[in-house]
């Protein structure tokens, strides 16, 4: 298997996803601990944490286009 | 759940059966998992229905170049022109209307002497301007297609029967406009003034949701990873930038030259701070889309390499459940960034028209 291996714009792409995980984590620890204190506000809460989870996707994302742009070949 | 459950057992039931027959594949060259991967995510020249190698069978898009002078010729012409190794550079030759060009990595350049000049792997020959109908551009076109019949038909119900409770393509349809006027653009844009701004919204969220879908399609007339290619994403952000810079009153201006509560010697800080935001909003809204859905397809691509790289048929039971269940999820992201893109951009329109009430 060749390309990615051995590039540091592999870990760089990693390391950006990490943040995302931990953020979109804690988004959705928030939104469940939200909807479990005021069950009827559950779809607003819903709402809410996508548009957050999508947010933080895009700036993980940001990192993962430098790893490509940074890549081997 | 349970017809889901029975497909999923189906599909890899079909695969486990492959253990019985021995596969034997012969590969010419190995499989390089980057290189299709690249290949599959990146524009082209061709559209690739079915078959390997010298008997696939593609659709030969025309090529248009302008290079002293229009020339128009099917791509066909590279593809089963002359194909070169030059320098680990994978080129095709044109032979025939192609002659004098040639084409590496999709990347049509014009050949000096008959040569390609190849230096530190880049080549360094002239590229003629190139407005070929590429595998993206065809998309386009079939996602416009289904956009204009699909919103012009609802469109003609309306003018028709006027404002009743619809049937038909507008039943369908109207729940989803009412989305973009009810979630989207009043909340986001105060005042009354949405209604301006409505038909860019709706545009906006209909064409990344049809083309989002249609990059999720494995076979013709889907599959082309449009809304993946950065140009795209990268016309859709101007168009919001232009709008928003464009539709700016008194008031947005102020908040960018001269923020309210920011004491003066800190304005020249923050006016450069400011100029720079107007311009990194759109660019995020163009990463985004782009990054979301390019990753979305590298993921898939990559679950099906799987099969390949282990040169066996029966590696598909792990495979596809797997690229499944990426699809699926796939599928929330297309809507997602869809609602993402319109919600900012009439989140910025919004900004921009805000009304003074301090």
């Amino acid at each position: 298997m060749t390309g990615m291996f051995g590039s540091v714009a592999a870990i760089g792409a990693g390391l950006a996803v990490l943040g995302a995980g931990i953020g979109i984590g804690r988004i959705g620890g928030s939104a469940v601990e939200g909807i479990a204190r005021n069950p009827e506000a559950a779809g607003k809460i819903q709402t809410v944490m996508l548009i957050a989870a999508a947010l933080i996707e895009g700036v993980a994302l940001f990192g993962v286009v430098v790893g490509f742009l940074g890549a081997k070949a | 759940m349970r017809f889901l459950l029975r497909t999923l057992l189906f599909f890899s039931a079909l695969s486990w059966s492959t253990f019985a027959s021995a596969s034997s594949k012969t590969d010419e060259e190995g499989f390089n998992v980057s290189e299709y991967i690249m290949h599959h995510i990146q524009d082209a020249h061709e559209w690739h229905l079915w078959g390997e190698g010298h008997d696939a069978t593609s659709i030969y898009l025309p090529i248009i170049l302008i290079d002293n002078g229009v020339k128009v010729f099917s791509s066909s012409h590279f593809y089963h022109g002359k194909e070169l190794h030059l320098n680990n550079e994978h080129c095709f030759m044109g032979t025939g209307p192609a002659e004098g060009y040639a084409l590496v990595h999709e990347k049509i350049y014009a050949l000096e002497g008959g040569q390609l000049n190849i230096h530190d792997g880049h080549v360094t020959n002239a590229m003629p301007w190139d407005l070929s109908v590429t595998k993206n551009v065809l998309s386009l076109f079939i996602g416009v297609g289904i956009l204009l019949l699909v919103l012009m038909s609802t469109a003609r119900y309306y003018r028709k029967n006027g404002a009743v409770s619809p049937k038909g393509i507008a039943k369908f349809i109207e729940p989803l406009i009412l989305f973009v006027r009810d979630e989207v653009a009043i909340p986001n844009i105060h005042g009354g003034k949405h209604v301006k701004y409505l038909g860019f919204l709706t545009t906006v969220f209909f064409f990344i949701l049809v083309n989002n879908l249609l990059g999720m399609i494995p076979v013709f007339p889907g599959g082309a990873n449009l809304t993946g290619n950065i140009t795209i994403t990268m016309f859709l952000a101007v168009c919001t930038l232009l709008i928003t810079v464009f539709s700016g009153n008194k008031n947005y201006w102020k908040h960018i030259f001269a923020t309210p509560g920011v004491p003066w010697l800190l304005l020249p800080i923050m006016i450069p701070i400011e100029i720079v935001g107007i311009f990194t909003k759109p660019f995020a809204l163009m990463i985004r889309l782009f990054a979301n859905i390019t990753a979305g397809h590298i993921i898939v691509l990559a679950l099906i390499s799987i099969i390949f790289i282990n040169k066996s048929e029966a590696w598909g039971a792990l495979s596809v459940p797997m690229a499944l269940f990426i699809s699926v999820l796939e599928i929330l992201v297309a809507f997602l960034q869809a609602y993402l893109f319109s919600m900012l951009s009439a989140l910025f329109i919004g900004a921009a028209v805000e009304e003074d009430h301090h």
